[in-house]
């Protein structure tokens, strides 16, 4: 059994492997298929500080070795999370992190100073990436000053480890990583879906209602690697890969690379149980070839 | 494996146990069909062990466990699918569950797209990795009157007709009104007679009466307490807003909108209520009072 703790700031994981923010609802909903308490910490679906009803039916288009959605954040507001949602998250031996987002620079504060103040979670991921919203969202991700502005006053808000989701839809991510990391930010997570769209030739309209949405799944995975391995070396914080994990094998790619921990996410719509798998593959693969501390392979390709 | 042999055990315990209070007329036959209680969702390979060609381009499979028995399943709930060897589909595919019998779980697999092509050439024997049982299915025999009108269009008959069953054991009366293009859309209907009268419409005339389900003759002439549904959108929504002409307060349609996860998680299958929230249909849903949709506004 190989040591497979990481550490994101001052947040010390059992192992690296987190689940993605929108694809794994609570947690709650796949306690049926694992233990919740494996894992390395789960991230909670985006989070504003009042009510969304996202974006109207048709959400989501499959597409070659993945999918299109454009949920637009659809969530009962952060009250709604810390009265009742929070109360059934306490008792887990896993971190819970609940992912922040926004339309204005004030609601993102002001939704990060609210969860501030439950005891057990951790950390929040700043969700300054998405794609399928008018106003905040990835719009503030998408330039320097954006991200550090929104990353500034969310610093001065919130006191614990602060991860900042960045969006790929850039010219330069590592350029935003730094800026984001000037500003106080513990750990950056990436990649956030690629803006794409799909047709229907027979209805001669897009597949989604607002036309556009973000494309996840196995086929952004080399996008993925390419731009974690770029931020982590533009960044002195922990870097989280994410973007088309389906097994170990893509996880280990990713922390080869320089991420040092991985989250899982449109994975969970195919094996509700591959967060484990992805956990006990790494693990075994570790213990193949001799590798005794999962540390030892983050980042070896330089 | 111990602790699978006696949950195994427990289920039979329990089912037997409901069973005698059958008897005994301490519970209805409904309440082996009908107990919703946050049921345990399971990922699991499930065997094919017949698979039949009920119409042109309509696949039944016939599953079970490999081995031990189906977990309870309750009528319109449904399966998400993994496609095996998909080489073009990525997401697993949502199905109804068709029937229960004998400890195999029936699916009725419209051939429409590549993914359920690719189910379609399955052989018996193969092993099918399968999330379920997935949502809430129709109401319980207790909520739905005597009288009970199931109307299904096209492979949206299929749920009917293990709901069908269990309402007729519980001793309701059953119509089933059944609606497809022509005759060839319209399958197992010696099945569906086992537990109802069925009644058929067929756009081209060539089964039944001509026309669509809500021009049906029986909808003039019988009074029905409920009706159940699961169809083409447009369909339900016609015969939603019919029903609510006739006077019949109860209408529940199951839905198949695009879904993802099958669990509650993604939020992509959404369909609006009748105060303008969305809601899942795959964790909510699939069947809704159509009262609480947006359809009759």
């Amino acid at each position: 059994m190989a040591k497979l703790n990481v550490k994101i700031g001052d947040l010390a994981l059992k192992n690296p492997v987190l689940t993605a923010s929108g694809t794994f609802g609570y947690g709650l909903e796949f306690a049926d298929f694992i233990d919740l308490n494996a894992l390395g910490g789960f991230i909670v679906k985006g989070t504003t500080l009042h009510p969304r009803e996202g974006n109207d039916y048709p959400r989501m288009a499959e597409t070659a070795s993945g999918m299109l959605n454009c949920v637009g954040l659809q969530n009962k507001g952060v009250e709604h999370f810390c009265t009742e949602i929070y109360p059934q998250l306490t008792d887990f031996d896993s971190h819970v992190i609940v992912n922040v987002s926004g339309s204005t620079i004030e609601d993102y504060a002001a939704c990060a100073a609210r969860i501030n103040e439950l005891e057990h979670i951790p950390a929040i991921e700043l969700n300054i990436s998405c794609p399928n919203v008018k106003s905040g969202g990835m719009a503030f991700g998408v330039t320097c000053e954006g991200a550090a502005s929104v990353v500034k006053a969310v610093r001065k808000a919130y006191s614990k480890t602060l991860i900042v989701k960045l969006s790929p839809n850039v010219t330069d991510i590592a350029a935003i990583a730094r800026a984001v990391e000037a500003e106080g930010a513990d750990s950056v997570s990436l990649i956030n879906t690629l803006m794409g769209m799909s047709v229907d030739i027979e209805r001669r309209r897009s597949r989604l209602s607002i036309g556009t949405g973000g494309l996840s799944g196995p086929c952004v995975k080399p996008v993925a690697l390419r731009m974690v391995s770029q931020v982590a070396r533009a960044v002195k914080i922990p870097v989280i890969g994410l973007g088309g994990i389906m097994n170990a094998e893509d996880a280990l790619e990713f922390l080869m690379v320089g991420a040092t921990a991985v989250e899982i996410g449109t994975a969970n719509f195919i094996d509700p149980a591959v967060t484990i798998k992805v956990i006990e593959g790494m693990n075994d693969w570790l213990d193949r070839h001799g590798v005794k501390d999962v540390n030892e392979i983050i980042g070896v390709i330089d | 494996m111990p602790t699978e042999v006696l949950k195994a055990f427990c289920r039979i315990i329990r089912f037997y146990d409901l069973y005698l209070q059958c008897l005994k007329g301490q519970s209805s036959v409904s309440a082996l069909f009908f107990e919703k209680s946050n049921m345990k969702k399971y990922v699991q390979d499930l065997r094919v062990v017949a698979k039949e060609t009920p119409g042109s381009g309509y696949v039944l499979l016939k599953l079970s466990p490999l081995e031990g028995l189906l977990p309870e399943i309750l009528p319109g709930q449904f399966v998400e699918i993994l496609v095996p060897n998909a080489d073009h589909t990525f997401l697993r595919r949502p199905i109804s569950v068709n029937y229960v019998e004998n400890n195999r779980l029936w699916l009725l697999i419209h051939e429409v797209g590549e993914g359920t092509r690719s189910l379609g050439r399955l052989e018996e024997g193969s092993l099918l990795n399968c999330v379920y049982p997935l949502g809430n299915g129709f109401s319980s025999p207790e909520e739905v009157g005597e009288n009970v009108l199931l109307v299904g269009g096209g492979v949206g008959t299929a749920p009917l007709l293990h709901y069908g069953r269990c309402l007729h054991e519980s001793g309701k009366h059953v119509t089933f009104l059944l609606g497809g293009r022509s005759g060839r859309d319209l399958m197992q209907l010696p099945e569906f007679e086992k537990w109802g009268r069925v009644c058929v419409t067929t756009e081209d005339g060539s089964l039944g009466e001509r026309g669509f389900v809500t021009n049906h003759s029986v909808l003039q002439t019988e009074k029905f307490d409920t009706v159940a549904m699961c169809g083409p959108k447009p369909m339900m929504v016609a015969m939603a807003r019919l029903s609510a002409e006739l006077g019949i307060s109860h209408v529940e349609a199951s839905l198949e909108n695009l879904m993802a996860c099958g669990l509650g998680a993604c939020l992509c299958c959404v369909e609006k209520t009748a105060d303008g929230h969305n809601v899942c249909v795959c964790k909510e849903g699939p069947v809704f009072q159509t009262k609480d949709l947006s359809w009759l506004s």
